[in-house]
């Protein structure tokens, strides 16, 4: 039983050691950071990075937000900025619609084949 | 007939897969940013470096004058070695304003007393918004500003020997 409690007390202070680290910031700050690509290390959205240069793009975020620009808004600055390449959820246009179609295309196609399947079996 | 028409329609996009992909193969890892559209610099407020008083970038940047601006660090090694293009570039007819990121004081002026001062101002950015504000990628990066305050050249890392000629050629 002391086993017991001693492992759930460590657990729980783990669990909440966590939490904390992201309480740091709002839902919408989050929800922001993690749609916006780091610029050092370029596989990373900001939200997991603690490089100097996320650290900074989430103080322009905040800073942003007090001043009362909405999300599409930072989006646009930091866009202006960086390019499109710098959001994780780009806009359909000329270089994107194959990211956006692909998907639906595959599937679309991986219903007709069920739907063939079903056919089948019915038959 | 409908067992053909699969066939063909999956030959079709496996050819189409293996095209994006081999393509996505030739094209670099690492994204660098190209400077397609001219823009004008953003106004910003900062502090100076040596009295901690607040600097409104329109103050400082002057139509009818070049400027480049250089974003370093004490703790920054290309720094360093871009550091005697930069006193080179000193003696040329531009203005040099440094944009500190990130640093301790201390060593900031460390590093100046060491390699020399070629900045006619300095300003400090203590939680690197402002260099996020010009749109900087990292440190070191220079921007080079033409009479009408608008950014016509990105330095991306170390200035070398051949962006220091592209320098002079622009301001000539």
């Amino acid at each position: 039983m002391k086993k017991i409690i001693s492992f759930l007390l460590v657990f729980f202070c783990f669990i909440s050691n966590n939490l904390s680290a992201s309480e740091k910031y709002s839902d919408l700050e989050n929800k922001i950071f993690k749609n916006l690509r780091c610029l050092i290390c370029q596989g990373q959205s900001i939200y997991d990075s603690q490089s100097d240069f996320s650290e900074s793009m989430k103080i322009v975020v905040r800073k942003n937000l007090q001043e009362g620009m909405s999300e599409k808004e930072i989006y646009n600055s930091l866009k202006n900025k960086y390019g499109e390449w710098v959001l994780y959820d780009p806009q359909v246009n000329k270089g994107t619609y194959l990211l956006w179609i692909l998907p639906l295309i595959l599937f679309l196609l991986g219903g007709a084949i069920i739907l063939r399947k079903l056919s089948i079996l019915k038959k | 007939m409908r067992n053909k028409i699969f066939i063909i329609f999956g030959f079709i996009l496996f050819i189409f897969c293996f095209i994006v992909f081999y393509k996505g193969l030739q094209k670099p890892n690492v994204y660098s940013p190209e400077l397609n559209q001219k823009k004008s610099i953003s106004s910003f407020v900062s502090l100076d470096f040596y009295s901690n008083e607040k600097v409104l970038s329109d103050d400082i940047f002057k139509k009818g004058n070049y400027y480049l601006v250089n974003i370093w660090s004490s703790w920054c090694v290309p720094c360093r070695t871009e550091h005697p293009f930069l006193t080179r570039l000193k003696n040329s007819k531009i203005n040099l304003v440094g944009i500190n990121y990130k640093d301790n004081i201390n060593n900031a002026k460390a590093f100046l007393n060491e390699l020399g001062n070629p900045y006619s101002k300095i300003l400090s950015d203590k939680d690197g918004v402002i260099s996020i504000e010009l749109g900087a990628y990292g440190v070191p990066e220079t921007f080079l500003i033409n009479k009408e305050k608008v950014i016509i050249k990105k330095i991306i890392g170390p200035i070398n020997n051949e962006s220091y000629k592209e320098i002079l050629n622009l301001i000539k």
